[in-house]
């Protein structure tokens, strides 16, 4: 350990896990309440039985584009909005390793920026080589 | 039952999932899973996806303030995560190579064997382990404040590369089954490099998120996350994990290695049963 630091590591990580979470929060709570009461994407009212057999139980994918999700953000669409807060939840643990190797990088630890990196290029590649 | 029926209880549901997934470090893809398929009647795809971003959900509500409380030992997480992202690479490549069916067998006796071993051994009698030069050069050795002990609890870390060669393992299941990785974690961090019980499970919670992110983003790509399903999993496993997050650092540390005996004998369960039976 060394002495006195001017913002420890831990505490970097633990904002920028707490903000990601808490906007994601946010906007998938917006979202849904957008898509019950204004969008009516989930049927009038709560929607009916059939509502949510049709939302459920066909197994049917959901793919979106980035030209859908900005529109729909712009729109105020629910399910864009949701959407949003769904990534950003997803994105929020790649966001803290980029931070752990800047906040390593201050401490001059190099043997973690180090090790950072490398699962930061790791999950880069397992990504790639999920979505090929 | 209605679409906003079905949001309140699913929502519902999935708080028990984080306080449980947060508590002992393994997500909670256990409750999550058979709760949509099997009381929700979701198609087992979408609810597979849903669980992946519970799992994000609960490491990232939960490690933010085991984080910040230094429960959490960030340096073992980072170093450990490089095995298991690896793995998770391995895992990822050989599947439809290996069959499933004995990879689950396989597991589901390795995991009957860890809960026996975790079952019998009490937490904190990690006194006689051999010193560990990898250890002491990556600084793993470190302190955290235990509210139910009311005392500073330092540790030393011991056996880095047995860790590292179990969590690489534990990649390659979660590359190839989707589901286990901090089944393998928890147990060799607290038995086998002599962390602490709340360490083990705070630290294996961190590392499952980015695991769980990448396999998230992958179904996203692929259309499998239905958002009227993630919507609700996501919102009730981020509050259950806040309560577990808040719970965890008053509970006994024998408690908590108690409840993850239970949560390896269910997924021992469950894995034998499709290992020999399907």
């Amino acid at each position: 350990m060394k002495t006195r630091d001017p913002i420890s590591v831990e505490l970097v990580i633990s904002e920028i896990l707490r903000w990601g979470v808490r906007v994601s929060l946010g906007l998938i709570l917006l979202g849904t309440a957008l898509c019950f009461l204004r969008c009516n994407d989930y049927g009038v009212n709560g929607g009916t039985p059939e509502d949510l057999h049709a939302l459920i139980a066909n197994g049917a994918s959901f793919p979106r584009t980035l030209g859908w999700l900005w529109s729909g953000l712009f729109a105020l669409r629910g399910q864009a909005v949701l959407v949003a807060g769904l990534l950003l939840l997803i994105s929020t643990p790649v966001l803290r390793v980029m931070a752990a190797i800047v906040a390593f990088s201050i401490h001059r630890d190099r043997a973690y920026v180090g090790i950072s990196l490398l699962v930061f290029l790791l999950v880069v590649t397992a990504f790639a080589l999920g979505a090929a | 039952m209605t679409p906003l029926d079905f949001t309140l209880i699913v929502a519902l549901i999935s708080v028990s999932a984080g306080l449980l997934g947060s508590l002992v470090g393994v997500g909670g893809g256990i409750i999550v899973v058979p709760a949509l398929t099997l009381l929700m009647g979701v198609d087992i795809r979408h609810a597979i996806a849903a669980s992946i971003v519970a799992v994000v959900a609960t490491s990232s509500a939960a490690a933010s303030s085991y984080v910040r409380e230094r429960i959490t030992n960030i340096r073992v997480g980072m170093l450990l995560e490089t095995a298991t992202a690896s793995g998770a690479i391995c895992g990822a490549l050989l599947a439809g190579v290996v069959s499933t069916r004995f990879l689950y067998a396989l597991f589901g006796i390795i995991i009957t064997w860890t809960a026996l071993r975790m079952a019998r051994k009490k937490s904190g009698e990690a006194h006689d382990l051999p010193p560990d030069a990898l250890a002491d050069r990556l600084q793993l050795h470190t302190s955290f404040y235990d509210r139910s002990l009311k005392s500073e609890v330092p540790y030393r870390v011991s056996r880095t590369k047995l860790g590292l060669a179990v969590g690489w393992l534990a990649g390659v299941v979660s590359g190839l089954l989707g589901v286990g990785g901090g089944i393998l974690k928890v147990p060799v961090m607290n038995i086998g490099m002599g962390m602490p019980i709340k360490a083990a499970t705070a630290t294996s919670n961190f590392m499952i998120g980015i695991t769980a992110a990448t396999g998230a983003a992958v179904y996203f790509m692929r259309g499998d996350v239905q958002p009227f399903v993630a919507a609700p999993v996501a919102v009730g496993v981020i509050v259950g994990s806040k309560i577990g997050a808040r719970l965890l650092g008053g509970m006994k540390g024998r408690t908590i290695q108690l409840v993850f005996v239970g949560v390896l004998a269910i997924a021992a369960a469950q894995m034998l049963w499709r290992g020999f039976t399907q």
